[in-house]
């Protein structure tokens, strides 16, 4: 039964990757920006959390509550203020501006909280776990997995039942045309980045509640997100879930025959995949 | 009439300005290999910093700036560089000179598997694939264990003294032999930045150099009038391989001790150079030996202040880009119009004075 509980496992830990990759494939869908500092903005809300819980001794899923409005006015005015003014034909000018933003945070970071290694409590939930027939199941994983599959629910709601939704579509298609319309193209970008900021702070308090973190592990997650992303094919977020998974299950499988393969396994699943489908499972959009 | 008035015209690149420049050239070229003359070693050290730095720079706006190939994972072609010379030299015995040699072809050859993979990504995605490329280099090298795996290895001690040339070097200078390889990697990397420089310059004076600057600037047009854009892309991606893997293997000639997070560094093979390249000036070839002086500038003035370093490199970067996008050198250019290292064709006419000019890349 371990291959069982290696799928398993590496399933739970794909949730971990979609909640990191959601954001960026929200992003990406909306205004074709490549956020490579999306990240370093995870760890970023991670260290946010770790402050809340230390500072106030507030519970992390309180910690994370109280965080979430935080980052989305800095998602909102990082959009609004920095990276509108790059969005264009040319993909240079994003890529560029948020690599450097991608370094400025971690080296903030580093500057004020040092190299150490850190962790959110999560008091009994961190041990807590689920038997399900000849699996074990971590109660925190199983709470990860959760997360994601309602933050997929909630953005497919926000995207086909809202009007911001429509208005997100509608900018995503034409911009110009959704212009005249009567939408304003730069605050629509904005919401979409804060609300991608919201799903990075849910992915954050998974990150820093399960394993140690420190400034410098953003561009790791970064990579394994984009992975997920481009997996699953441009603008679907059940097929960033799907890429999450097979990312996750390819880690795991390759850490059960190898601990030093893990991260390796997860990278050759991916340029698989690419071989196969370059534009990934569930390509939606025509880019 | 209108025949001889068209034969009386005619395309050119050079300005008086840049054949004086050239003059200037040839002069620092003759004053840098004579440096280690009456140069500190120190000094010939920092040099051969700058050097590599340059080159790096130099690839790197090649594939971005002229070809449109955003990479953040040239830190592979490099680690697989130095990788190569330290196989070579420990496991094959070879001199480290033909190690460099060897990490150039392979690194060349290391671009036919990898620019396959990269090229089926487009845009913002080649970047994220170059990256992945560059991890599953570090992640495999770090199993080598012949190599010392994860926490990597160093050159046998005599390898570097014994080198092709040094004990040469050593003995007509004076100079103990340790300085003698010190001297002798600073001439190879002052070759290769010169070569380099040289090289991209005529290629973008070149017909394919038109071709190239048509796929960046309109695909479809470039591919309309008869330019295959995955052949000149592939053949930069190609190039700039090469000539990174060269800088890497002489890199670590240099350094003498290698592991795989350092040789497949995203920060200092990458973040630098991509520092380098936007604040001197990106599509130009004046850019990156701008870039390179403020940024040795920069990391001397800030050098005691650790990681505020790199964030200060960081915001500089996105101000420029914001601000500048075609960094120092372009705000230089627009006011002066004067270029060291020109590749816009101008139309001469022999009968009027009058030039007419195209758009900024020719």
């Amino acid at each position: 039964m371990m291959w069982l509980d290696t799928i398993v496992q590496g399933i739970l830990l794909g949730g971990l990757y979609a909640l990191f990759a959601a954001g960026l494939s929200l992003v990406f869908g909306i205004m074709r920006l490549v956020n490579l500092a999306h990240g370093d903005l995870i760890v970023l809300a991670a260290f946010l959390i770790l402050v809340l819980v230390t500072a106030l001794g507030l519970n992390p899923f309180v910690a994370a509550l109280v965080a979430i409005p935080v980052m989305f006015a800095l998602g909102f005015a990082l959009q609004y203020l920095v990276l509108n003014r790059t969005l264009g034909p040319d993909i240079l000018p994003p890529l560029l501006v948020t690599f450097g933003l991608s370094i400025v945070i971690q080296n903030a970071l580093l500057e004020r909280f040092s190299a150490d290694s850190r962790r959110v409590s999560a008091g009994a939930l961190e041990t807590a776990s689920l038997q399900l027939g000849p699996i074990n199941i971590g109660t925190m994983p199983l709470l990860t997995f959760l997360s994601a599959i309602a933050v997929i629910v909630g953005l497919n709601l926000i995207f086909y039942r809202t009007s911001l939704g429509r208005a997100f579509r509608a900018t995503s298609d034409d911009r110009v045309t959704a212009g005249l319309m009567g939408i304003r193209p730069d605050r629509i970008f904005a919401i979409a980045t804060g609300l991608a900021m919201v799903v990075v702070t849910i992915a954050a308090l998974y990150l820093g509640t399960r394993a140690n973190f420190d400034p410098t592990i953003g561009p790791a997650r970064l990579v394994y997100a984009f992975e997920a992303v481009i997996i699953g094919g441009l603008g679907s977020f059940w097929g960033t879930l799907a890429g999450g998974i097979i990312i996750g299950v390819a880690q795991t499988a390759g850490a059960s025959i190898n601990p030093e393969w893990q991260i390796l396994a997860g990278h050759i699943a991916f340029l698989l995949v690419l071989l196969a489908r370059p534009r990934g499972l569930f390509p939606r959009a025509v880019d | 009439m209108a025949v001889e008035a068209l034969q009386s015209f005619r395309v050119e690149t050079r300005t008086r300005l840049s054949s004086a420049f050239l003059v200037v050239a040839i002069a620092v070229l003759a004053i840098g290999f004579a440096a280690p003359l009456f140069s500190s070693r120190v000094v010939i050290q920092d040099l051969f910093f700058i050097l590599t730095m340059l080159v790096l720079a130099q690839c790197w706006n090649l594939l971005a700036g002229f070809a449109g190939l955003v990479s953040v994972g040239q830190q592979a072609f490099v680690g697989f560089g130095a990788y190569t010379m330290f196989a070579a030299v420990i496991l094959l015995g070879l001199d480290p000179l033909v190690g460099i040699v060897l990490a150039g072809l392979l690194a060349a050859l290391l671009t036919v598997p990898t620019g396959f993979f990269v090229f089926r990504l487009q845009g913002a995605y080649f970047a994220i694939g170059t990256w992945v490329i560059a991890e599953v280099a570090r992640l495999s090298f770090a199993q080598w264990k012949a190599l010392g795996g994860g926490t990597g290895t160093s050159l046998p001690s005599g390898a570097t003294r014994d080198m092709f040339g040094v004990r040469w070097i050593a003995d007509l200078f004076g100079w103990r032999a340790s300085q003698a390889t010190d001297v002798l990697c600073y001439w190879l990397a002052l070759a290769l930045a010169a070569a380099t420089i040289l090289f991209i310059h005529r290629l973008l004076r070149s017909r394919q150099g038109l071709g190239l600057a048509a796929v960046r600037d309109n695909q479809e047009a470039a591919r309309a009038v008869g330019v295959d854009p995955r052949w000149m892309k592939s053949t930069v991606y190609l190039l700039a391989g090469l000539v990174s893997g060269v800088t890497g293997a002489l890199i670590y000639v240099q350094k003498a001790r290698i592991s795989p997070d350092a040789a497949f560094s995203v920060t200092d093979w990458t973040a630098y150079v991509i520092f380098i390249v936007v604040i001197g000036g990106i599509g130009t070839i004046e850019g990156p030996i701008v870039g390179v002086i403020v940024f040795f500038v920069l990391r001397n003035v800030l050098a005691d202040y650790g990681s505020w370093y790199l964030l200060i490199l960081g915001l500089i970067g996105i101000l420029v880009m914001l601000v500048a996008p075609r960094g120092l050198w372009g705000l230089f250019t627009d006011r002066t119009g004067i270029q060291l290292f020109p590749v816009r064709r101008m139309l001469t006419g022999a009968s009027t004075t009058k030039t007419i000019t195209g758009g900024t890349h020719g």
